[in-house]
């Protein structure tokens, strides 16, 4: 038999279907899969015997007639989900030991249709970081390398897409603040969507910006994408902001005719500076939209610029209230100065839990919450983010659809953007705008770069038609044909 | 806007409840203006007729029935914490 953890979940599916294949063997697979994967930390917690387990109960679950897309089917998890017993530490030194009490409702749906649970996945520490390097566990190492050397996955989703870029997992959850889906996604050459905000709970997600953070999941197709995403959405009424409506058929959305469809193009996505091979693979795009009959529109989307330092307002003041209930006394690590009091605990315990990326953006968010800075700061960026979701609002009046690049770059080396946090948040330029309007986007692999490093462009659409994104995806994959794989250097 | 200073970062950092070496103070003043510098260029933006926005969502928040519906779960509250006495959280003694 061929490689089975090299199946697209779609195949893998249809083979359980047919008996031809078992959820033990295809999970078999899979863990000597990631056993063999310890190069690139991309699993920070492996649970293989969790993982027989399940694999077996899909086998049963299969044979009774009550397969679903995603039964049996192994996947990885990333930290900032809460699974029940298994650490769970958003890949913070402050989480140090926590076992949730508790399934987060992505994971239990994934578990409800008798997905395979093969491990946690390595990130950015509370998902702030744009190249992984920021977790307490280590960097992350992209499957994809330039020549010898090698390159960051992107992030804060780092782990969820070397894994499954390196075969290493069929699919996995991952989520998006600020583009911690899409740009990792672009990274690897893997297909990553955000669903629009309030689509999937964010119940026993680990909180970093509340108005922002939503799940979503990285695979190696999109009809993968649609299958998962489809398993992981759905109203949940212990998210307050969880919107009770109806999760439609994702993958019948692929229908692969986006004939009369309008696809937008912003003007102002046109970086300064940008490199010329992205310049170029939008303009592919763009050529496989109108190939496919559909009708391309240039759109203005005039914020645009001001996305970044809005979302650097809002997501570090957001975050700062979030992580306020680390404090060394419900769970995670307590630090106890002698002769200390009880602030000294809280103080000595949020020194030594957080890294340096955590520590600046909670001061820079109690900063911009503090008397006498919150009307000139937050308020200001709140203003400001109303005016980037009008833009959105408008644009879509004259189009379905719009298509952008992922990233202004490919996947770059370590250390590279690590001593500047300005040159950092800039990786996020394209993705960050839609986080803020709460749009639905992914990222699909579209090219590679004259290094043979994977290019992705951007979808995004209209509030709740993640059909439409998910139907375009669809087309430019075709379009883009790409069978180049990373070497696997690392087996 | 104002300008960042050793003084002001030891104070967010109390406020944040983080510890700070005083020789990280300066170091971090400087990290600090240069981000708050950059957000800075919001201030070009006209939003004199604009409300803030909260969150993309705008439906209302649910109401449920006033009932008990989960509980009783002392041992589960617990069991995460670094010390937990007698069915309580422990910490450093608050009253002298």
């Amino acid at each position: 038999m061929t490689d089975l953890t090299k199946l697209k979940i779609s195949e893998a599916r249809d083979l359980l279907a047919k008996g031809e294949l078992s959820a033990r063997e295809l999970t078999e697979a899979h863990i000597t899969a990631v056993e063999g994967f310890d190069a690139l930390n991309a699993y920070i917690v492996q649970t293989p015997e969790k993982a027989l387990e399940m694999a077996d109960a899909a086998d049963a679950k299969i044979k009774a007639g009550e397969q679903k897309g995603m039964t049996g089917i192994p996947v990885g998890i990333k930290d900032l989900f809460c699974t029940k017993g298994v650490e769970t530490t958003a890949c913070s030194h402050i989480l140090n030991g926590f076992k949730p009490e508790y399934e987060s409702t992505v994971t239990q749906n994934l578990w409800d249709d008798g997905a395979v649970m093969l491990g946690k996945l390595n990130m950015d520490e509370f998902a702030m970081g744009s190249s992984n390097e920021t977790s307490y566990y280590g960097p992350v190492k992209n499957p994809w390398r330039k020549g010898d050397v090698d390159t960051v996955p992107g992030g804060s989703s780092g782990g969820s897409v070397a894994s499954v870029a390196g075969f290493a997992a069929m699919g996995a959850t991952a989520s998006d603040t600020g583009g911690s889906i899409r740009q990792p996604a672009s990274f690897t050459g893997t297909f990553g969507i955000k669903p629009t905000y309030g689509r999937c709970s964010r119940y026993g997600m680990v909180a970093f910006a509340s108005s922002l953070d939503q799940a979503g999941t990285i695979t190696r197709s999109v009809r993968d994408g649609a299958i998962m995403l489809e398993s992981i959405s759905g109203f949940d009424p212990k998210d307050s902001t969880s919107i009770d409506m109806a999760v439609p058929n994702f993958e019948a959305a692929l229908t692969g005719d986006i004939r009369g469809m309008k696809v937008g193009i912003p003007q102002e996505y046109h970086l300064a500076g940008m490199p010329g091979e992205i310049e170029a693979l939008w303009h592919k795009g763009i050529e496989w939209m109108k190939e496919a009959g559909a009708e391309v529109v240039d759109i203005n989307l005039p914020h645009t610029k001001y996305a970044l330092p809005t979302y650097y307002i809002v997501a570090p003041a957001e975050a700062s209230s979030n992580l306020a209930r680390y404090d060394g006394v419900r769970y995670g690590l307590r630090e106890t100065p002698e002769n200390g009091g009880l602030i000294d605990m809280y103080e000595a315990t949020r020194a030594a839990g957080f890294g340096d990326e955590v520590k600046r953006r909670i001061m820079i968010g109690t900063y911009v919450l503090s008397a006498g800075y919150y009307d000139a700061y937050y308020l200001k960026a709140q203003k400001v983010r109303q005016l980037i979701s009008d833009d959105f609002a408008r644009a879509f009046e004259q189009c379905d659809v719009i298509l952008t690049p992922t990233a202004p770059s490919a996947a770059f080396a370590f250390g590279e953007k690590t001593d500047d946090p300005l040159a950092m948040y800039l990786n996020d330029v394209f993705t960050v705008p839609a986080s803020l309007a709460g749009l639905p986007g992914s990222s699909v692999p579209a090219g590679l770069d004259a290094d043979g490093l994977p290019l992705g462009l951007q979808v995004l659409g209209k509030p709740w038609d993640e059909e439409t994104v998910l139907k375009v995806s669809e087309v430019i994959e075709k379009a883009a044909a790409i069978t180049a794989a990373p070497n696997e250097w690392w087996r | 806007m104002s300008e960042i200073d050793k003084a002001t970062v030891a104070k967010i950092a109390r406020l944040s409840r983080i510890k700070i070496e005083e020789d990280k103070l300066e170091p971090l003043a400087g990290e600090l203006n240069n981000i708050l510098g950059w957000v800075e260029q919001l201030g070009e933006v006209n939003t004199d007729t604009i409300e803030p926005m909260a969150s993309p969502v705008n439906a209302k928040l649910r109401w449920r029935d006033d009932v008990i519906n989960d509980g009783d779960k002392q041992e589960s509250v617990l069991k995460n914490a670094a010390k937990a006495e007698f069915g309580f959280f422990a910490v450093p003694k608050v009253i002298e």
